[in-house]
């Protein structure tokens, strides 16, 4: 696992800010929404980490500067040894090939006037070293047929399709350039629970037979737990404790995921009252001023002098075994057993 | 207290020992160009005081009709009531003239949406809006209901209520907006609180905090609350019983503790199958085949029939499977009920 040949892409310190700037005909900048602040991740071929956090931590941004749809204010994305910050031209738009992304909302993310032919073909005009201008009708049918859609429907229209097969349609225009890593950005939030189980299942078989890399980006925590081999929590721009599912899930050392984990309701009221509730005080602070030391300790309840003066880095430390960004990093089982 | 006991006597036929609110039957079609969308076709449930019913099912099930037919407040037309009657202590609301109704819609059933922002009045301050409540229902002062205002926002838990309630909805976070529409919604002092997907918008810790807070006031209050949801760890934890939707009907209605462990109803086995659970892990979730019928079409027989593992020829044939009683205070819409829950 801990073969550095086996990282298909790397984050380094990487930042998003968004200027905010004042003033109708002459706009200054007065500050920055600092959506993604100082982020490290690795991405192993073959597997899945996850990205959780709430509302607003950065996830998104995150995804978009993973694949080149926002440009990184600081920082660099390295995919199979290459820094796509720096790539250009040609050599650019073959690194992105191989990352491709799917989006949350399977009613909006597609053009209700393109076929699904179309659509899920549009990757081939922009790349059209990768197929054939003659073989690109057969490679759409394969294409759906690969996640389950009849391969008769090329020439219907994304409204005739219900929001999982949509999101199957999203699937299939992610897997036209053979990439190796999917961004998928709450790839199932806005399906029902049924449809939702057949959307996983897909992902995962996709990803065995393709030996895809994914970074899975949801608010649903028993939803990252099944899917994801690894985690990140997010908070407020930072990744805030990383580690393998069970780590992340049975030892989280980090407060925030502790009261993350005690507040999401588990499907089974015999475990009812099993539960630590750890109940956030207050709201999240604004990404363009976060408090200085931990972004966390506004509402932390272990809160110290410390925490307001370092910022504590993302390390392994005494009580942890896996990377956290805390002073005061311990394990705390948050959701007993039965 | 007094103003209570007054409102209620107003309703004619009303009976105190008769159960809080309860739904017979209940059948809601909406006539469009495009047909008859049939989206409520036998929704049945009882509430007592102080109890959690959780209404779960799929998008377009037909929970949120169910709810605004309760409230009284179905778009109408296109929206029809066909059928079945909504008890509340025994009086059928649904032959009320508009002007009771709006009055036990003000004062004993009350709700709470989804979205807070676009059920909140954004020209005027959320004090106001508060406020308004008081003085028209109650016929305080400015001066009382402004201070009764600050009150209920200080309950629902608003830090400085005094201090903002000259601030207007937008400026409120969105967990801060959900208290507001629950302060709203509890002014009046409600027996019956309908809360349609209450946290779907906001944070799982934003959500810990309003489910905390709905319980806490319901307690307090005594009042029987009705959680619309489609979170099956929502409802895990805090409902008493639980009425599964499918295409409009009440599938299965249960206690919480049986429903999880041994359902009764192939649809809610199949939802409870697709959730992730730990020992999933590395494992297919169980899916359940196909897509909900469309309204306009629903199938012959059992709804559920073309997507149901346990179908027979005679859940393809009219009449659709009564509600068997299973227990006491248990039923299902399934002619094969004791395989379901038997395995
Ligand atoms: N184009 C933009 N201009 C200015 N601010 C932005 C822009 N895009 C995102 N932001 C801000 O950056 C922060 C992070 O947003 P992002 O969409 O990445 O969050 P997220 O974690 O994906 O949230 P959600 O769970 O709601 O999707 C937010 O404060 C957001 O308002
Ligand atoms: N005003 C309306 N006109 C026509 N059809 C309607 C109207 N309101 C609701 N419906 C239909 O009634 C059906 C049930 O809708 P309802 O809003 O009750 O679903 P729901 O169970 O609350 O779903 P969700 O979980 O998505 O909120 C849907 O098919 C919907 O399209
Ligand atoms: S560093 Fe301090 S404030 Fe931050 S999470 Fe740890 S204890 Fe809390
Ligand atoms: S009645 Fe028949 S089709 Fe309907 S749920 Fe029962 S077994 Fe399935
Ligand atoms: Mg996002
Ligand atoms: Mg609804």
């Amino acid at each position: 696992m801990s073969d550095r040949n086996d990282v298909v892409l790397e984050t380094k310190g990487l930042v998003k800010h968004f200027p905010i700037s004042q003033g109708i005909l002459f706009k200054t900048k007065v500050g920055a929404v600092r959506a993604v602040d100082g982020v490290d991740i690795q991405l192993r071929r073959g597997e899945t980490l996850g990205v959780v956090g709430e509302s607003g931590c950065g996830k998104s941004t995150l995804a978009k500067l993973l694949v080149g749809l926002e440009t990184p204010t600081a920082g660099s994305i390295t995919v199979r040894g290459q820094d796509m910050t720096r790539l250009k031209g040609g050599a650019m738009r073959r690194a992105r090939r191989n990352i491709q992304m799917v989006l949350q909302d399977p009613y909006t993310s597609l053009n209700p006037r393109m076929t699904v032919g179309d659509i899920i073909g549009e990757p081939f005009e922009i790349h059209p070293e990768v197929t054939p201008r003659k073989g690109r009708t057969k490679a759409v049918q394969d294409l759906l047929d690969t996640v389950g859609l009849n391969p008769e429907h090329v020439n219907r229209y994304p409204h005739q399709f219900s929001g999982g097969q949509r999101q199957r349609i999203g699937i299939a225009r992610a897997l036209a350039l053979k990439p190796e890593i999917i961004v998928c950005d709450e790839p199932v939030s806005a399906l029902d629970v049924s449809i939702q189980a057949q959307v996983i299942n897909l992902l995962e078989a996709l990803q065995r037979e393709f030996g895809l890399s994914y970074i899975f980006i949801a608010h649903d925590l028993s939803v990252v737990r099944h899917i994801a081999d690894r985690v990140a929590v997010m908070y407020l721009g930072r990744v805030v404790e990383t580690g393998g599912d069970e780590q992340i899930y049975e030892n989280p050392t980090h407060p925030y995921t502790q009261a993350l984990l005690s507040a999401v309701p588990v499907p089974d009221p015999r475990l009812r009252g099993h539960r630590d509730q750890i109940v956030l005080e207050g709201d999240v602070p604004s990404p363009a001023n976060p408090p200085s030391g931990c972004r966390f300790r506004t509402r932390c309840w272990k809160a110290q002098d410390i925490c307001a003066q370092q910022d504590p880095v993302l390390s392994i430390r005494e009580r942890s075994d896996h990377p956290s960004a805390c002073h005061f990093a311990e394990p705390r089982d948050v959701v007993h057993a039965l | 207290m007094t103003d209570i006991k007054a409102k209620i006597d107003v309703l004619p036929g009303l009976d105190p020992r008769a159960p809080l609110l309860e739904v017979n039957d209940l059948h809601v079609e909406f006539r469009t160009q495009y047909g008859i969308s049939r989206a409520v076709n036998g929704a049945n449930f009882t509430l007592s005081p102080g109890e959690t019913l959780a209404i779960l099912g799929e998008s377009g099930c037909g929970k949120s009709v169910t709810a605004q037919a309760i409230m009284g407040i179905l778009d109408s037309p296109p929206g029809f009531i066909t059928k079945g009657e909504v008890k509340y202590r025994g009086v059928d609301l649904l032959k009320l003239p508009e002007k009771e109704r709006r009055k036990v819609r003000a004062n004993q059933i009350a709700m709470i949406f989804q979205d807070a922002l676009s059920a909140l009045n954004p020209v005027f301050t959320v004090g106001y809006q508060l406020a308004e409540l008081f003085r028209v229902h109650r016929g305080m002062s400015r001066g009382d209901a402004k201070k009764r205002s600050i009150e209920l926002l200080d309950q629902v838990k608003i830090p400085a209520a005094r201090a903002r309630i000259g601030d207007y909805p937008h400026q409120f976070s969105g967990g801060m907006r959900q208290r507001v529409m629950i302060a709203m919604a509890l002014a009046l002092d409600p027996e019956v609180l309908i809360a349609d997907e209450p946290t779907t918008a906001l944070d799982v810790t934003v959500q810990a905090q309003i489910m905390g807070l709905l319980a806490e006031l319901q307690q307090q209050r005594n009042m029987g609350l009705i959680l619309i949801t489609h979170d099956m760890g929502v409802v895990a934890d805090v409902a008493d019983r639980i009425s599964v939707m499918y295409a409009g009907k009440v599938v299965e209605e249960a206690g919480v503790y049986d429903i999880y462990a041994r359902p009764a109803h192939p649809y809610a086995k199949a939802l409870l199958e697709s959730i992730p659970r730990l020992d999933m892990k590395g494992q297919q979730l169980n899916v359940i085949k196909g897509l909900p019928p469309a309204l306009t079409a629903i199938p012959q027989g059992c709804a559920f029939n073309p997507r149901c593992a346990y179908a027979q020829d005679v859940c393809r044939q009219d009449p659709a499977p009564p509600s068997y009683i299973v227990a006491p205070g248990r039923t299902s819409r399934c002619h094969f009920w004791r395989d379901v829950v038997g395995e």
